[in-house]
């Protein structure tokens, strides 16, 4: 294959894992362009950046040498629009850069809904560098700040601001933090989590509008039933959605997101986007159109950098599976936990009496076959799980090997026995004997990883 | 929620970094801790040999409680206000954590104590006749300059010790780790070596080996013991087999952190004193490059040095000279200034562990076994890594823990140490320390996300 120049737009973690893929299959010309920051940074540590666990630095995944001695060549600046006639990308700044082949990355920005107010200074979301910039510069002095929407961003930016003393008024429209995505039980968990350390919870609660103060800045907010709570930051933390307005405006086909195939193909020749940015034109089973997390990205740039590379393959994520942490509670998820049971479907939970633990496994109400787990303040292994649901293990055998799944430390307390009793409380039909017990490559491990 | 209410359950959050933060009984305990420790530094112009013994007591008293009672509160206090989890808040912008104007100058402080009790130990007469009292009740002898280092050497590791309980506290292995390694100094390395004085006995530290304890094996040392009977030939067989039987083969089983994570004193100093500074060690590419040179010429030199040492008696004049120069050198450059002065003294500065992982040969020796022959590894879990890098800013090793957890590598690295804090402090239960069947302990195969590896399987 000739060499030709690969222009990627977006330098997250979808973007970078296309060029490092590409650089190992090939000797491509390779331009990574993004407006955001120099070089790629994980994202995902922005809370610890403001909280002073880490510094800009050291969330950088590779060292600043890398990317020249990988013939990487970056370029920084915000792209404007792209003429796919030409085959260029043309600069705000009035520059220009030729590609043959164009990855589009350029992930995500916060929703906003057209709320009155939401242009008023000191109202913002938390995505970018530039965003962690202004939150930084709208703390000073700051006494409260209201979230609006809750959801994993909201929860981080609760932590950092409680790490300077700010309040934190948390409104939430749903009747508990994060329902559509979790059940009640692991709901109610993190409820009861996010106000033990101080955040002034208020579920059920939608905004109104954005006081102003007269000069421009926030001053207030008022909530739908009319109360007003008075504050110096507002923070817009209802999701996120595909940053795609100059890809739009450039022709090139979008619905929420940049529409690709199954091989991650846009509507114009040339031109591929994956990650955060992407909608998928028919979604992988079981899978949504768009999903906006960092192995999604990962493994798009994967695909699509080798399907360029003439390695041609749909993309094919696999079992769902993601993690969180609330505060100080651990969350891990593999498979498919929803907040309502579909028609079939059983639920089996646990709690820690101390209501800070918890393990959920639903499965086929017929066959017993498990369709994933949520784990809180335990850890799990992924490839264990992995290998459950796509074996199709029923709840029977999966409980008796449960401790094959333990990812906690060493010396921790295990519960393998306190669930599965609770379990055989609910079906004493065929009570469950725990087998394996925690431990690396305990017996049933060994056999499943061959 | 009311306002008041929300105000009361802001109140008892405590994650807080900024701001004011003291609460009165910190600044109690701090003053009692300081007017403690100007009470010790006092003592080195006040107190001489003719003090009478009852004032050097009450003085060596109340010093040491105000400093202990004050520190250890302070220290406590500081984390048993927070709810327990991980809380490395503040750690890159505190100047005491962050190399600022605190870290500076607490740096030279430990640095110049150093230099001090190595080269001009006159200075600390004061100070170390204030301890003969409990000199004389542990070891039935006067006092001297490293009985009392080894005073505050223990007393440190325990109260801060305690401190890294406390931080730690949501996790047991820490709990379990800190409390043997506080008892490890406390009985090994303190009181066992000073009532075998007492006894008459050869001063032995049970918990250090050739080639960390370099002289351990040295054919002096040996003939020695062998000479002086029963006991002897015990303690000497004791060395033999810790270096060469329980090394290997606990290293096999669990890693070299049996040892510098749960034994060794010079980890013990780094993984409670030295916990705050974790984060500064260096991760860059170079500074592996150099600790793989530097640890592993002192492991050469002293192994050499050993066997010379051994051959003396064969060896002609001409060569005994360059011997005694060798190891004189050792002597003076790895086990005072390079152990001593720059692996402890730069704490504030280049992070704990700067001798464990450039200088130290049991490290060295240890790191061997632990890569080529070992069951540990520290596990990654599937390709839930979401590369926050805090694994890799909080190995005080100064492993870029990172590059392998996002890869879905397992972490088999001869410098680890196990202390097991890139476990704790991943926010997305990534990491696991782990022994287990050597097949398969490298997971290292080509390919970026695990993902694909895992469905390929
Ligand atoms: C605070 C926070 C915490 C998160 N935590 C998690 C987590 O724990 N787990 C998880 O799975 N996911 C998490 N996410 C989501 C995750 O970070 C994203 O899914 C992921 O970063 C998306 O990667 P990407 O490469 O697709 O896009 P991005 O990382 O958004 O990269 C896109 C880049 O393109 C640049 N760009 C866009 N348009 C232009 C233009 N016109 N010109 C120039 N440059 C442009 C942007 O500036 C940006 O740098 C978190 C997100 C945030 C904000
Ligand atoms: S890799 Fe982890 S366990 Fe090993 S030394 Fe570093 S922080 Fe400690
Ligand atoms: S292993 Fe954990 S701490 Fe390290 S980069 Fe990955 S998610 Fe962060």
């Amino acid at each position: 294959m000739s060499e030709r120049h690969i222009v990627i737009l977006g330098n997250g973690i979808t973007g970078i894992t296309a060029a490092r893929t590409l650089r190992k299959r090939s000797n491509h010309r390779i331009t990574v362009v993004s407006g955001e920051t120099e070089h790629h940074f994980s994202r995902t540590a922005l809370m610890y950046i403001f909280m002073g666990d880490m510094r800009y630095e050291d969330t950088k995944p590779y060292p600043d040498d890398f990317w020249a001695k990988n013939r990487i060549d970056l370029k920084r600046g915000w792209v404007h629009s792209i003429d796919s006639q030409q085959k260029q990308l043309l600069f705000k700044n009035g520059e220009s850069l030729k590609y043959d082949t164009l990855i589009l990355a350029t992930g995500s920005k916060p929703n906003r809904f057209g709320w009155p107010g939401e242009d008023l200074e000191g109202v913002q979301g938390l995505y970018s560098y530039q965003d962690l910039e202004m939150m930084e510069r709208n703390a000073k002095g700051a006494k409260r700040a209201v979230l609006v929407g809750g959801g994993l961003i909201g929860v981080e930016v609760a932590e950092m601001l409680l790490t300077r003393n700010i309040q934190v008024t948390f409104l939430v429209r749903e009747k508990t933090f994060w329902g559509s995505v979790l059940p009640i039980g692991e709901s109610a968990m993190i409820n009861r989590e996010i106000q033990a350390h101080g955040v002034d919870l208020r579920l059920e609660t939608g905004l109104k509008e954005i006081l102003s103060d007269g000069e421009g800045r926030v001053r207030a907010i008022q909530t739908l039933s009319g109360e007003e709570i008075a504050c110096e930051m507002v923070f817009l933390t209802a999701g996120v959605s595909p940053q795609i307005e100059m890809v739009k405006a450039s022709g090139i086909e979008c619905d929420r997101g940049i529409l690709v195939d199954r091989f991650l193909k846009t509507s114009v020749p040339d031109i591929w986007a994956g990650g955060d940015c992407a909608q998928h034109r028919e979604a992988p089973e079981g899978r949504r159109p768009v999903e906006q997390v960092w192995y999604t990205g990962k493994i798009q740039g994967e695909r699509l950098a080798a399907n360029i590379c003439g390695d041609l393959a749909e993309y094919d994520p696999g079992i769902w599976f993601n993690s969180a942490k609330f505060f100080d509670i651990e969350y891990q998820t593999y498979g498919w936990v929803m907040p309502k049971l579909k028609e079939g479907e059983k639920s089996f939970y646990w709690e820690h009496p101390e209501g800070n633990k918890s393990v959920r496994i639903n499965f086929e109400e017929k066959l017993g076959a498990v369709l994933g787990v949520n784990v809180f303040g335990i850890r799990h292994r992924h490839q264990v799980w992995e290998q459950w649901i796509l074996e199709k293990k029923t709840i029977h055998e999966v409980l008796t090997h449960l401790g094959a799944a333990n990812f906690d430390p060493e010396f921790y307390s295990q519960y393998e026995i306190e669930i599965i009793s609770a379990f055989n409380l609910l079906y004493p039909d065929q009570p469950v004997e725990l087998k394996t017990k925690k431990g690396l490559f305990s017996k049933f491990f060994a056999k499943i990883l061959k | 929620m009311s306002d008041i209410t929300a105000n009361l359950a802001y109140e008892s959050h405590s994650i807080a970094h900024h701001g004011p933060r003291l609460r009165i009984s910190e600044k109690i305990a701090l003053t009692a801790m300081g007017i403690g420790s100007m009470l010790l530094a006092l003592s080195l112009i006040a107190v001489n040999g003719s003090t009478s013994e009852t004032l050097k007591n009450l003085w060596f008293n109340i010093s040491w409680a105000l400093a202990i009672g004050g520190g250890g509160y302070f220290a406590l206090s500081k984390h048993l206000k927070d709810r327990p989890g991980v809380r490395n808040q503040g750690k890159t912008t505190d100047s005491l954590t962050a190399r600022g104007a605190w870290g500076w100058m607490l740096g030279i402080v430990f640095t110049g104590f150093y230099i001090i009790i190595y080269w001009f130990p006159q200075y600390l007469e004061g100070l170390t006749r204030l301890h003969d009292g409990l000199s004389q009740f542990l070891q039935g002898k006067p006092a001297d300059e490293w009985f009392v280092y080894g005073t505050v050497y223990t007393i440190l590791t325990t109260l801060m010790g305690a401190k890294a309980i406390a931080k730690y506290r949501h996790n047991r292995y820490h709990i379990v780790r800190t409390s043997v390694i506080i008892f490890a100094q406390l009985i090994f390395a303190y009181l066992f070596p000073a009532i075998c004085v007492k006894f008459n006995q050869p001063e032995v530290y049970l918990t250090y080996f050739w080639p960390l304890a370099y002289d351990k094996l040295f054919p002096s040392t040996v003939m020695h013991l062998f000479h002086s009977g029963g006991l002897g030939y015990f303690i000497a067989g004791w060395f033999i087999c810790g270096t060469f039987l329980a090394t290997p083969v606990l290293t096999y089983y669990f890693g070299k952190r049996w040892y510098c994570s749960w034994v060794c004193g010079c980890g013990g100093l780094a993984n409670t004193m030295g916990d705050s500074w974790r984060q500064l060690s260096d991760k860059s590419l170079k500074s592996w490059k150099i600790e793989r040179w530097s640890i592993y010429s002192v492991l050469a030199l002293i192994f050499s040095l050993t066997v010379l040492l051994w051959c003396e008696p064969y060896l002609p004049a001409s060569m005994k000279e360059i011997v005694y120069q060798i190891r004189r050198f050792y002597l003076f450059g790895i086990g005072a200034v390079f152990s001593g002065v720059i692996g402890v003294g730069f704490y504030p500065l280049m992070g704990t562990r700067m001798w464990c992982r450039f200088g130290c040969p049991m490290a060295a020796f240890l790191g061997l076994l632990q890569r080529f022959n070992s069951r540990f590894r520290i596990t990654t879990n599937g390709a839930q890594c979401i590369s926050c890098g805090n694994c890799s800013k909080y190995c005080e090793m100064g492993i870029d823990v990172r590059h392998y957890a996002q890869r879905g590598q397992n972490i088999i690295r001869a410098s680890c140490v196990g202390c097991g804090i890139c476990a704790t402090v991943c926010p997305r239960g990534v990491l696991s320390l782990e022994n287990g069947p050597t097949n398969n302990r490298y997971n290292h195969e080509e390919g970026l996300s695990l993902l694909g590896k895992m469905k390929s399987r």
